[in-house]
């Protein structure tokens, strides 16, 4: 089972956690200006790529904080754990 | 006792690639042979060639729980999963080759009084489709399956099912090789350990592909990529509403006849049937995060086996054997994405998710059509990437038999 180290409680067991998918997705500042393709890419496309990925997680069996991580999609590795207020880290 | 088939080594051929095809088929699993198959066979496109980066139908295809039935909600569904099972019917004779197609019936378990009312509600729509399907009361379920615990002091006791009895399973890997040869046979070049690493387009249109093993021009380019489809889609600027998910399975050792159907719950997450040979065939649910590992977390598989002795007590002293992940794509409304693209003569049949296996046949003829005609077979239509902009999405979360 994977560890994943919250940013508040340290590494603990996957199975603790909730998936929240891609991180840093804005909702539209403007959304009646919205056209039908750009509330099409907001509700149902996410980025999917095979490599580092910026990802929400809650803690949901423990302090049940959200945080962001990016994590490398083909082995799983966390490349590294943040709070929400902190920028997305650049991974080199 | 059905003939096993030859070794796959003298099945087909290992061409060299050639400069150019008229129609390049990126992705050996089910899909891109049956799809090659079908260009050959009914449209006379034999120009073609297969490019796998592995070995043939390594992926998804070698992976599956290999479960098949046309039991979805919508009608757009019941079109295509059963013409799909209509070809089941018929192909060991179309392929000339066993794939050991075995008729033995699926039971989709309901666990709560709306699992109850949506079942029935789906058989009823079966039936309007010419679907074979029938809700059967808890009795039912164990008149047809005697291993399943059906008491009503479980945690989520079984209410009854949906039975589709002309649903069953095949055998993988024969139904890869059966297709392989057939394409052979007609011309298709099969080309393993070939990436393809880039999409080449003039003009807004395709033009050929970038390979491990070189640049090779193509008139017609048809995406089969199963959970890689987002990573090629990239090479050409374009996004796809896919999630690509690891999705496990896992066998038990050998064990006398014991399944005679093939069970599923969606609420408790497990599906079983027994292969040919005796293991325990079973599949659980995704990952909840993307991955491309082709490795799932263990505590999935522990909710699993928790769900299946629950079900089936009699598996307790069962011996697990081996556990395996392929990446899955999943699509916001569980249904594939099948047809055209912004670029011009770039196909694409994705999004198949954990319910693509059944549809080998069926997307392969109907996928052949459109890359042959260059517009959407009536059968695919409804699957256009552009039901994410017109909101006519195609749910069919209820009927996926997998929650994600
Ligand atoms: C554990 C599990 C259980 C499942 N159970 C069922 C089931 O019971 N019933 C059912 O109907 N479906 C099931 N599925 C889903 C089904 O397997 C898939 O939907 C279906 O196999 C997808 O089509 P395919 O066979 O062509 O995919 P694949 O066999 O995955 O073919 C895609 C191929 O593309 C190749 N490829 C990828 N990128 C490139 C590239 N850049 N260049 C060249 N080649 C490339 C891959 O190597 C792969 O061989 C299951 C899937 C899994 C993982
Ligand atoms: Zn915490």
């Amino acid at each position: 089972m994977q560890l994943i180290p919250c940013p508040w409680c340290g590494p603990r067991e996957e199975a603790e956690f909730h998936y929240g998918g891609q991180a840093h997705v804005a909702y539209p500042s403007d959304p009646s200006a919205l056209s039908d393709e750009e509330w099409a890419k907001f509700v149902f496309f996410r980025a999917n790529p095979s490599g580092p990925f910026a990802e929400r997680w809650s803690h949901s069996a423990g302090c049940r904080r959200w945080f962001n991580a990016v994590r490398d999609t083909r082995t799983h590795d966390l490349l590294a754990v943040y709070r929400l207020d902190e920028p997305k880290p650049v991974i080199p | 006792m059905t003939d096993l088939p030859d070794h796959p080594d003298f099945l087909w051929a290992d061409p060299e690639p050639k400069k150019a095809y008229d129609v390049i088929v990126v992705g050996g699993g089910g899909h891109g042979l049956a799809t090659a198959y079908y260009l050959a066979k009914v449209h006379g496109i034999t120009n073609v060639a297969v490019l796998e980066k592995g070995w043939l139908a390594g992926g998804n295809m070698a992976r599956n729980t290999t479960i098949i039935r046309s039991n979805y909600l919508w009608d757009e569904s019941s079109g295509i999963y059963e013409h799909s099972l209509k070809l089941w019917e018929g192909l060991e004779e179309d392929l000339g080759y066993p794939i050991l197609f075995s008729q033995r019936g699926v039971l989709n378990l309901a666990h709560s009084l709306q699992d109850v009312r949506d079942s029935v509600r789906r058989v009823e729509a079966n039936k309007l489709n010419g679907i074979d399907a029938e809700w059967v009361d808890a009795d039912g379920v164990k008149e047809i399956c005697p291993i399943v615990n059906t008491s009503p002091d479980v945690r989520y006791p079984v209410l009854g099912a949906t039975f589709q009895p002309r649903a069953g399973i095949a055998k993988h890997d024969y139904v890869a090789w059966g297709f392989a040869r057939a394409a052979h046979e007609r011309g298709v070049d099969l080309i393993q350990n070939c990436e393809v690493t880039g999409i080449s387009t003039t003009d807004g249109r395709v033009t050929g592909v970038e390979t491990s093993r070189g640049r090779i021009a193509a008139g017609k380019v048809a995406l089969c990529a199963a959970g890689h489809s987002s990573v090629l889609a990239r090479m050409v600027g374009l996004d796809l509403p896919l999630m690509s998910h690891p999705l496990q399975a896992l066998v038990s050792e050998l064990l006398e006849p014991i399944h005679p159907t093939v069970v599923m719950s969606n609420a408790v997450h497990v599906y079983v049937s027994q292969a040919h040979k005796g293991e325990l065939v079973m599949g659980a649910g995704i990952d909840s995060y993307n991955g491309y590992g082709q490795r799932g977390s263990f505590h999935i598989i522990e909710q699993q086996m928790a769900a299946a002795l629950e079900l089936f007590p009699v598996f307790a002293r069962a011996h697990l054997l081996r556990t395996w992940a392929g990446i899955v794509d999943v699509s916001p409304d569980a249904s594939p994405i099948i047809g055209l693209t912004p670029v011009e003569n770039l196909f694409l049949n994705c999004g198949w998710g954990t319910g693509g296996f059944k549809a080998t046949p069926g997307v392969g003829d109907v996928f052949a059509a459109t890359i042959a005609r260059g517009k959407p077979h009536e059968y695919a239509e409804p699957f256009s990437l552009d039901r994410f902009t017109t909101g006519a999405l195609v749910d069919e979360h209820g009927a996926a038999a997998v929650a994600h």
